[in-house]
């Protein structure tokens, strides 16, 4: 149970700081005219390809207490990253940014312009814009990104092990705990984990799917529907 | 500020010039002074229309020119000066309206007025749903409401803001001819106190007739023509505008001779040895001209007709009837092929058939020059 409250615990701190970083990322996404956006893009969705080893891989070295990231945290809270929830937290943010991202870029790129151009007409600036026209028009999208990069979060594996170890109550997480179980042959308590989480998930997609079938027009998600 | 009456002219010259790979470049090149009231802003699609109104509002930054409403510049490429969107105190009435789906008409219509008070921002809405009669429906959201209800609670929202021009870019489309009639009232008695120069582009020529207005001509990016609507749009100039303005039949012809003394002269419409009269125009004998002629205005006959004051009879044949709407749309091959608008009980009097023989008459005066 320790294990899952972990799990939780990271998968609410990754959401939230995702979706503070997510919205301005996703807005300036959708409306820059910059020309080489296309290579934001591409790194922001990295993580969808990429091996979660490679992604933990890199973040391990940046963190270490010789890599960069690494030096200016020991510089500034006296100890290191690496095997840290904190580390795990970050690391877990970078793997799951696509995942809030997308979903929040595709329904932005959904509103209709003209509803823009309509705002900025009546003296509307860009966060008063943002704030009573693209965000509410938006929601669906806004649950989406909440919801896939909580249940990401939650069943992510490789980045923990490479980041976070195995330390009971600070970063071994659920699917870390079900692998031990299988490890040492405990099957039962293998099984229990993973129900729950088999059962989160089930849940979790349901409402993506349930949310994109009220409102009737598809916003991103990663697995192709019908 | 809040009862300032804003009579001061809208005046530009804007200059936009888009360059495509393939395409060849569109260049809108305009010179216009808008006064106060409606001004109507006709041309076919593509003609530059809603670029034009883009600029004015600031959507789209002009290659060179300047924009002013009376003193105040919004735009001028000299001195660079391009006030945003946001403080130029333009509406701007899209086809598509732009009603916020999630909004109510109250607050979509309160929504340019954040900067007041709660209370005069409830008293002013209040105002202007009343002016458009459509204050029984503040608490609905645009999406429950029909389709001349949300135009006039795109009105509304933009003019309660109290700008000093309005534009409108085909917002009454859809709309039966009744019903546009009653909203274009209302807004005319809006702005008869306020008397802002209002822009209204359209590419309906019954839509220039109802309105009555001054009309400018766009075509391919230039004014061609200013006026009354009867002065500019019954003497076409320009092909283009010939077929915008509902000219149906453009013939060609070459000019026979001239007979100044009956202000008419005689041409010959091309592949046919007959002959026409037409109004005089500036023209010798054996000049190439275009004739345009609309649909409506010419009569068929199933039989020679005499004792007409008509001067222009052809003998032709029928090739084909279509219904369109409550009326019928003959091809007639007189030579040239004649389109012709008729009503279904004339078709059924005089029982045309496709292939029957009948008279085409032309009254010299709808036959008009296009230079």
């Amino acid at each position: 149970m320790e294990a899952l409250l972990l799990s939780i615990r990271l998968a609410v701190c990754v959401s939230a700081i995702l979706l503070v970083i997510g919205l301005p990322l996703a807005y300036w996404l959708a409306y820059s005219r910059w020309r080489g956006k296309f290579l934001v893009e591409s790194v922001v969705a990295l993580p969808l390809v990429l091996p979660p080893t490679v992604l933990g891989f890199y973040v391990l070295v940046a963190m270490g207490t010789r890599g960069p990231l690494g030096k200016l945290w020991q510089a500034a809270f006296g100890h290191g990253l690496a095997f840290t929830f904190t580390g795990l937290v970050i690391a877990s943010v970078l793997y799951s940014l696509p995942f809030t991202v997308q979903p929040l870029l595709a329904s932005f790129e959904s509103v209709d312009r003209k509803l823009l151009d309509a705002s900025a007409i009546l003296g509307a600036g860009a966060l008063r814009t943002f704030r009573r026209v693209i965000l509410p028009l938006s929601v669906p999208g806004v649950i989406t990104a909440l919801v896939l990069s909580f249940a990401h979060t939650l069943g992510e594996f490789g980045v923990v092990l490479m980041v976070g170890g195995n330390l009971a109550g600070v970063t071994r997480t659920v699917s870390i705990d079900i692998y031990d179980h299988v490890q040492s042959l405990n099957y039962a308590a293998a099984n229990r984990m993973a129900l729950i989480l088999l059962a989160f998930s089930f849940v979790v997609l349901s409402i993506v799917y349930g949310v994109n079938r009220r409102i009737g027009r598809r916003v991103w998600s990663p697995w192709p529907a019908r | 500020m809040a009862c300032e009456v804003s009579t001061a002219p809208l005046s530009l010259r804007v200059l936009v010039e888009r360059r495509a790979a393939i395409a060849p470049c569109f260049v809108l090149d305009v010179s216009l002074v808008i006064p106060s009231g409606i001004t109507i802003l006709f041309g076919a699609s593509g003609a530059g229309k809603s670029t034009l109104l883009d600029c004015i509002a600031g959507l789209l930054q002009p290659d060179a020119g300047h924009i002013k409403t009376g003193d105040d510049t919004l735009f001028d490429s000299v001195s660079r000066v391009n006030v945003p969107p946001q403080r130029r105190r333009t509406a701007y009435v899209f086809q598509s309206l732009a009603l916020f789906p999630h909004l109510t008409v109250e607050e979509n219509v309160a929504y340019g007025l954040p900067h007041l008070p709660a209370e005069q921002r409830v008293e002013r809405t209040a105002e202007i749903l009343q002016a458009f009669r459509v204050e029984n429906l503040r608490a609905r959201k645009p999406g429950e409401i029909s389709g001349g209800e949300k135009q006039r609670v795109a009105l509304a929202r933009s003019l309660v803001t109290l700008p000093r021009v309005l534009l409108l870019d085909e917002p009454l489309t859809g709309l039966d001819a009744e019903l546009k009639a009653l909203i274009v009232d209302d807004l005319r008695a809006w702005n008869s106190a306020r008397k802002i120069p209002i822009l209204y582009v359209t590419h309906t020529r019954d839509e220039v007739d109802a309105l009555g207005e001054r009309v400018v001509v766009l075509d391919r990016g230039c004014v061609v023509s200013e006026g009354l609507p009867h002065e500019v749009l019954d003497a076409p100039r320009r092909k283009k505008l010939a077929q915008a303005a509902g000219f149906e039949n453009l013939l060609e012809a070459t000019v026979v001779e001239l007979r100044e003394s009956d202000g008419v002269m005689r041409v010959r419409v091309a592949n046919t040895a007959g002959e026409i009269e037409v109004p005089l125009g500036y023209a010798t004998p054996n000049d190439s001209i275009q004739v345009a002629i609309r649909a409506g205005d010419i009569l068929l006959a199933t039989q020679h007709p005499a004792g007409l004051s008509a001067r222009n009879i052809l003998a032709g044949r029928i090739v084909s009837l279509k219904q369109r709407g409550t009326m019928v749309v003959a091809l007639v091959e007189a030579g040239a092929i004649f389109t012709v608008h008729l009503t279904p009980g004339a078709v059924r009097s005089l029982e045309l058939t496709a292939g029957k023989p009948v008279w085409i008459v032309l009254k010299t005066h709808s036959c008009h020059l296009v230079s």
